[in-house]
């Protein structure tokens, strides 16, 4: 036997990324914990845990149930200040952060000039700065456009020695309360209450961390920025709670596929636009009406027009799973294929994303896509499959 | 001795003229929880080497590919409602299919249990 499709391994990046697999902050902290450790980004990391209670189907229902810890180090965190920062961040991504405030978070895009998407990203107002979380396999890209586009008054860093955690789930704020953590500014709101989309520096003992209440599951949770050589002890700190258990990558996809997220290299690339992949909630107002960022010609041309596919979600009859590439069909003829597919373990059935011409993009189409010679039927339905749990 | 095994992880017992298929612990344990298996057609005629059957885990399909040639003389039907029955029990009740070989001469290039275990140990 032989693994045929969407091998979720990726190669590390070929440009001037350090060559051969990298060791993260925890890398021994998974081993230990019984990790299958893959080459992922251009590191090995963590896909599931190979113990009682582990594997991509537990792990993924304990994180919907409880708290799961991911590390997702691989990211790329990046800082940009200096004089006129904030222009020239605007000149590269069509965010507005006039209306950013302080300890706002903001979902955006890198564009090439043609409107394709380079990555997607999370930016954060941290008052001094601009703090960037980017893409693990398109880091190394990411920073040098970002270098070509920003003027030199302006400094881009890249925080390579801080690890990068996230705590997903239901439970995550219950368990997180527990370490007792410090706002690091007097009269800022605690772990506990800031909300989806905000983010605040906190202290754990003489720890400082970042933390956004963010993620990518679906779930409420916080993404945690700290320095690498306390993220063990801080990774141990949160699994000695009884909610929390580390999770894998391969739950982390399972569960952003439910929650109808992109995922960067697949649903989302240089030959999709954000008008296409439904993310026109990235592009600010301010932004359409003005453009003046990379590649807003394009997609100003192509928010007028409307776009000719959309990005849906397909559910699938039976039990047999669509993968990536997978050509989706309407009465016999392509109308598009498959960017995500996979078994839904909290639907407990086949999942996927899928581009498809606009004409059949409405919620109820019938469509059927050719999975390995056979013809599955396939319904258009709402994204996310599973609706979203963001403390608000 | 009556059951080989394959480098592509498939096991093969036989029995007179009958042979039961499945895929090796060491397989099941690499792919992860299984979610669905697609079986061949009984009747159905296999080449050794063909692609046979397809197993489905949360992240991946993979190819099972007949140890020998042959006729499919049964699929597990238990597989149909229960796929994790590969992963429990990948080496007993998950077995994919029966078949009626037809040349026991292929046996041969297969590695025994022993030599299969030592091949894993390599990887």
């Amino acid at each position: 036997m032989s693994d045929t499709y969407n091998n979720p391994d990726e190669p590390a990046h070929p440009d001037d990324a350090p060559s051969g697999p990298e060791r993260l902050p925890l890398d021994a902290w998974h081993r230990q914990r019984g990790a299958r450790m893959v080459p992922f980004a251009g590191y090995e990391m963590p896909v599931q845990y190979v113990v009682e209670g582990g594997g991509i189907i537990a792990e993924h229902l304990w994180t919907r149930s409880h708290a799961g810890l991911f590390d997702v180090s691989h990211m790329g965190q990046l800082e940009v200040s200096g004089e006129g920062a904030a222009a020239a961040l605007e000149a590269a991504l069509p965010i507005d952060l006039a209306t950013l405030k302080p300890g706002g978070v903001r979902y955006s895009l890198l564009l090439d000039e043609h409107g394709g998407i380079l990555d997607d990203l999370m930016v954060t107002n941290a008052v001094h700065h601009f703090y960037l979380v980017v893409n693990g396999a398109t880091k190394w890209d990411d920073i040098a456009h970002l270098r070509e586009h920003l003027p030199d008054a302006v400094t881009l860093s890249h925080l390579a020695d801080d690890a990068l955690l996230a705590l997903q789930g239901p439970e995550a704020a219950t368990a997180l309360a527990r370490l007792g953590l410090a706002p690091m500014n007097d009269g800022w709101p605690t772990a506990q209450t800031i909300t989806f989309m905000q983010a605040a520096p906190f202290r754990w003992g003489e720890v400082p961390l970042r933390i956004s209440r963010s993620g990518y599951t679906g779930e409420d949770g916080y993404e945690i920025s700290v320095p690498g050589e306390h993220a063990a002890a801080l990774a141990d700190a949160l699994c000695a709670q009884p909610e929390v258990k580390p999770i894998g990558l391969g739950a982390r996809d399972s569960l952003r596929l439910e929650a109808g997220l992109p995922l960067y290299g697949h649903d989302i690339t240089a030959e999709t636009d954000p008008v296409e992949a439904g993310l026109t909630f990235a592009i600010n107002k301010r932004r359409r009406s003005e453009g003046g960022f990379l590649g807003a010609n394009p997609i100003l041309a192509a928010l007028a027009a409307g776009p000719a596919r959309k990005r849906v979600g397909l559910a699938l009859e039976g039990r047999m799973a669509a993968r990536e590439s997978d050509a989706v069909l309407r009465a016999g003829s392509a109308t598009g294929r498959v960017t995500s597919g996979g078994f839904a373990p909290s639907l407990g059935r086949p999942i996927a994303m899928a581009y498809v011409e606009a004409a059949d993009a409405a919620p109820g189409t019938s469509l059927e896509i050719e999975v390995r010679g056979k013809r599955i039927a396939a319904t258009v339905v709402p994204l996310p499959f599973i609706p979203h749990r963001y403390f608000r | 001795m009556n059951r080989y095994f394959t480098k592509d992880h498939e096991w093969v017992e036989i029995d007179g003229a009958t042979a039961t298929v499945g895929i090796t612990d060491y397989a099941q344990g690499q792919l992860g929880d299984i979610t669905f298996v697609e079986l061949p057609a009984e009747g159905a005629t296999l080449a050794q080497g063909d692609s046979a059957s397809v197993v489905d885990s949360v992240k991946a399909a993979s190819d099972v590919y007949s140890p020998v040639s042959g006729t499919v003389s049964g699929v597990n039907e238990a597989l149909a409602d229960n796929p994790e029955l590969v992963n429990s029990a990948a080496e007993g009740d998950g077995w994919l299919w029966r078949m009626t070989l037809s040349d026991a001469s292929e046996l041969g290039a297969l590695m025994d249990e022993p030599a299969y275990r030592s091949f894993v140990d390599t990887l």
